[in-house]
């Protein structure tokens, strides 16, 4: 075992336990069978059926006003979804990050009732949420402190300090042209203009994590965190940056929540970072690390947003709505590990079957271990 | 070792690619699908519909508005009645549900808002495609929305709760508030004016307010506010609450501890919530209007809009029902009624 690429090591093991369960010697499921079956392309086809349902059998949702109405409400937490799906696959997490976008609109407003330049209000607003990162990164990467104890400090604390800032007042009179533009749409197709800059941060982070070594190095850092070291990854620089990537983008949801709604407040998107690490983890981004895709989460991010939209629509009361989620978190959790248990006795039933000389059945032994090292 | 293979991984990257393109090309597709389809909902002719957005569902206050709401909606002849809303307050949270009625071609959205810009942009939209807009019970900014109904004078609800204190503490010494949210635009106001109230009414001067707290709207949040102001302010004499939640939390923590009777409470209540609270002598007396009569009228105002008999302009004068008629005041502001105070003596005469 010298040096292989990380991310392989890890998804390689995965795909033995289906592959042996398909063809036991050598060959299996291609690479193509494996990804179409993923958990995260699942939740793709998911999310294309949903919104093929949506839009044959639910009046009124096949027009671009939905597409509209629907992506202006989920951009806030489609942003985030992204650095959080990367400090996810690390097996850490933020749940700061509402706080945060809701520290950045605060000093907004407090900054343009000051009557700063528009220019300038977003620079500081933008720079205060790289500097609420980077101090969530200080704390979990540099000093190693447990991420999930540290983001429910910050996350008490920038809201705290966002009713600091502001108080009780709202700030409301930002400049139309630029209020308008927020929920301006590009042409006759319903697609908000904003949507570029997302799918331009989309197309960063998913580069960023798919296609470059430092994405690389995060999912085997989700993995093992000592192996990683191993094998020459930053773990503290990795990390490092992804809190203060994640603070940023929080900052720029943030910016985009004041503008949209054009309300400056110190309770602007209380709640989204449970919304947002529910869609994460329906995306098929595993909360133990290791595993999930940028496609994944925009999918989970989405498919909550559609059956969000669809059931206002219908008038369906909220309460459904959280259950309905909730459900579908609980189930999209409990499937794969239930789908594995199953190949996994397949497997091990035909192993007693077919592979009865004591070395075969060492080595399918040493695979059968790895897999289950990872849980 | 066989099962490291540089290829597959590679292969991999670019089906999940293509797999996101594909999803994105199919949600985009399928949005565009029937753009000729657009504001059919709109404007269903004759049939006029009303949808009623509270501050948030769950609240008792609110349930006995929309009760009125939907009593007013039905009397004034309206044949679709919807109420959807947030479970919680917060400020931008009513967006998406105007956002699903505008889609829906309501004619009417009376609206309670939690804040009065967050809702602007979108209730221009449900207005560009043709919903009448009134607001209630919390008001938009006057830009938003073509008349406001307002339960009482804002300075008469102020008014009333200062002199119910200053009776039941005998005109001197420390008082605090416990208000919904800090940007509850309601609240705010009549703490203003319960503020200019003691710093200029000379009945007031020995009245100090040592403390503003929140308790959202939340019975548990409101009931350790209750506790906590308690604890901070020992010389505490006593506590306005003007929002029910509040006051309802309040009265259950006295009532259970040794500042009961001692420390005098009063605020705006609903009589069913608070009657044991006066019965065990917790409280003395509170305030409130019919909530149930400003879901009424709202219902008759959206109903005179809608048909054209109102435009929101001042002199407006309109038919309410069983509340006779109402006239349109500056600003587009229609005044139910004055506020009634509850004590022991009468409080067996409400129900709701």
């Amino acid at each position: 075992m010298s040096n292989p690429p990380t991310e392989l090591l890890g998804t390689a093991t995965n795909k033995s336990g289906v592959r042996a369960s398909e063809v036991p010697s050598t060959g299996g499921r291609t690479g193509i069978a494996r990804i179409l079956l993923s958990r995260d392309t699942v939740m793709i086809y998911t999310l294309v059926f949903f919104v093929i349902y949506a839009a044959l059998f639910i009046p009124r949702f096949a027009s671009p006003v939905s597409t509209g109405f629907l992506l202006l409400d989920v951009i806030p937490a489609l942003l985030i979804a992204l650095p959080m799906t990367l400090v996810i696959i690390t097996g850490e997490i933020d749940l700061s990050v509402a706080s945060i976008a809701g520290l950045t609109s605060a000093l907004m407003g407090v900054l343009w009732a000051a009557g700063l330049d528009i220019g300038a209000v977003l620079l500081i607003s933008l720079l205060a949420g790289v500097l609420a990162g980077a101090f969530n990164g200080l704390l979990v990467a540099v000093l190693g402190l447990p991420s999930l104890a540290v983001t429910i400090g910050t996350l008490a604390l920038f809201r705290g300090l966002a009713l600091v800032v502001i108080g009780d007042n709202a700030v409301a009179n930002f400049p139309p042209e630029l209020t308008s533009f927020f929920t301006s749409k590009i042409g006759g197709t319903g697609i908000p203009t904003v949507m570029i800059g997302v799918i331009v941060v989309a197309i960063f982070f998913g580069v960023l994590l798919h296609f470059t070594p430092f994405g690389r190095g995060l999912f085997a850092l989700g993995y093992s965190k000592e192996a990683a070291t191993f094998v020459g990854i930053h773990v503290m620089r990795s990390k490092f940056w992804l809190y203060v990537a994640s603070g940023s983008v929080s900052a720029l949801a943030g910016i985009y929540w004041t503008l949209r709604y054009s309300s400056a407040r110190s309770d602007n998107a209380s709640g989204l970072e449970l919304t947002v690490i529910a869609a994460v983890l329906l995306g098929g981004v595993s909360i133990f690390g290791g595993k999930g895709s940028i496609p994944g989460a925009v999918a989970g991010v989405l498919l909550i947003g559609t059956i969000n939209f669809t059931l206002r629509l219908n008038r369906i009361s909220d309460v459904v709505l959280i259950i309905v989620t909730g459900t579908l978190l609980i189930a999209s959790v409990v499937a794969p590990s239930i789908f594995e248990g199953i190949s996994k006795w397949r497997h091990t039933r035909r192993n007693r079957r077919i592979l009865p000389p004591a070395s075969a059945l060492g080595a399918t032994r040493a695979t059968a271990s790895g897999v289950q090292e990872r849980k | 070792m066989e099962f490291i293979r540089p290829t597959t991984g590679r292969r991999t990257r670019r089906l999940f690619a293509f797999a996101a393109v594909a999803a994105s090309v199919a949600l985009v597709a399928s949005g565009c699908a029937s753009g000729s389809d657009v504001g059919t909902g709109a404007g269903a002719e004759g049939d006029l519909s009303v949808t009623f957005i509270p501050k948030q569902l769950n609240n008792p206050y609110t349930d006995v508005v929309l009760g009125g709401g939907q009593d007013g909606a039905t009397a004034a002849g309206f044949t679709g009645i919807e109420v959807v809303g947030p479970l919680e307050a917060s400020a931008s949270s009513q967006v998406s549900f105007i956002n699903a009625e505008t889609q829906a071609g309501t004619s009417v959205i009376v609206i309670a808002a939690n804040d009065p810009d967050a809702v602007g942009p979108a209730l221009e939209e449900a207005r560009a495609a043709g919903a009448k807009i009134v607001a209630f019970d919390s008001d938009t900014n006057p830009k938003y929305r073509d008349v406001f109904i307002s339960q009482v004078v804002a300075k008469d609800v102020a008014l009333i709760q200062v002199k119910l204190i200053a009776e039941q503490i005998g005109g001197s010494g420390e008082i605090a508030i416990l208000s919904a949210t800090a940007n509850a635009t309601n609240q705010n106001e009549w703490i203003k004016f319960i503020e200019e109230e003691l710093a200029s009414n000379p009945d007031y001067t020995d009245i100090t307010l040592v403390a503003k707290v929140y308790g959202d709207d939340d019975d548990t949040k409101s009931f350790q506010e209750a506790q906590g102001l308690l604890q901070a302010y020992p010389n505490l004499k006593g506590i306005i609450s003007p929002t029910t939640v509040g006051i309802a939390a309040t009265a259950r923590y006295l009532s259970t501890s040794d500042y009961k009777g001692k420390v005098a409470l009063t605020g705006l209540g609903l009589p069913n919530e608070m009657r044991p609270f006066v019965k065990d002598g917790t409280v003395t007396a509170f305030a409130l209007w019919d909530p149930a009569q400003l879901g009424y009228v709202a219902a008759f105002a959206g109903k005179a809009l809608a048909d054209g008999t109102i435009t929101g302009a001042k002199g407006d004068k309109f038919d309410a029902g069983d509340m006779g008629e109402r006239e349109v005041g500056a600003d587009g502001l229609v005044i139910v009624g004055p506020p009634t105070t509850f004590n022991a003596d009468n409080i067996d005469d409400y129900d709701f």
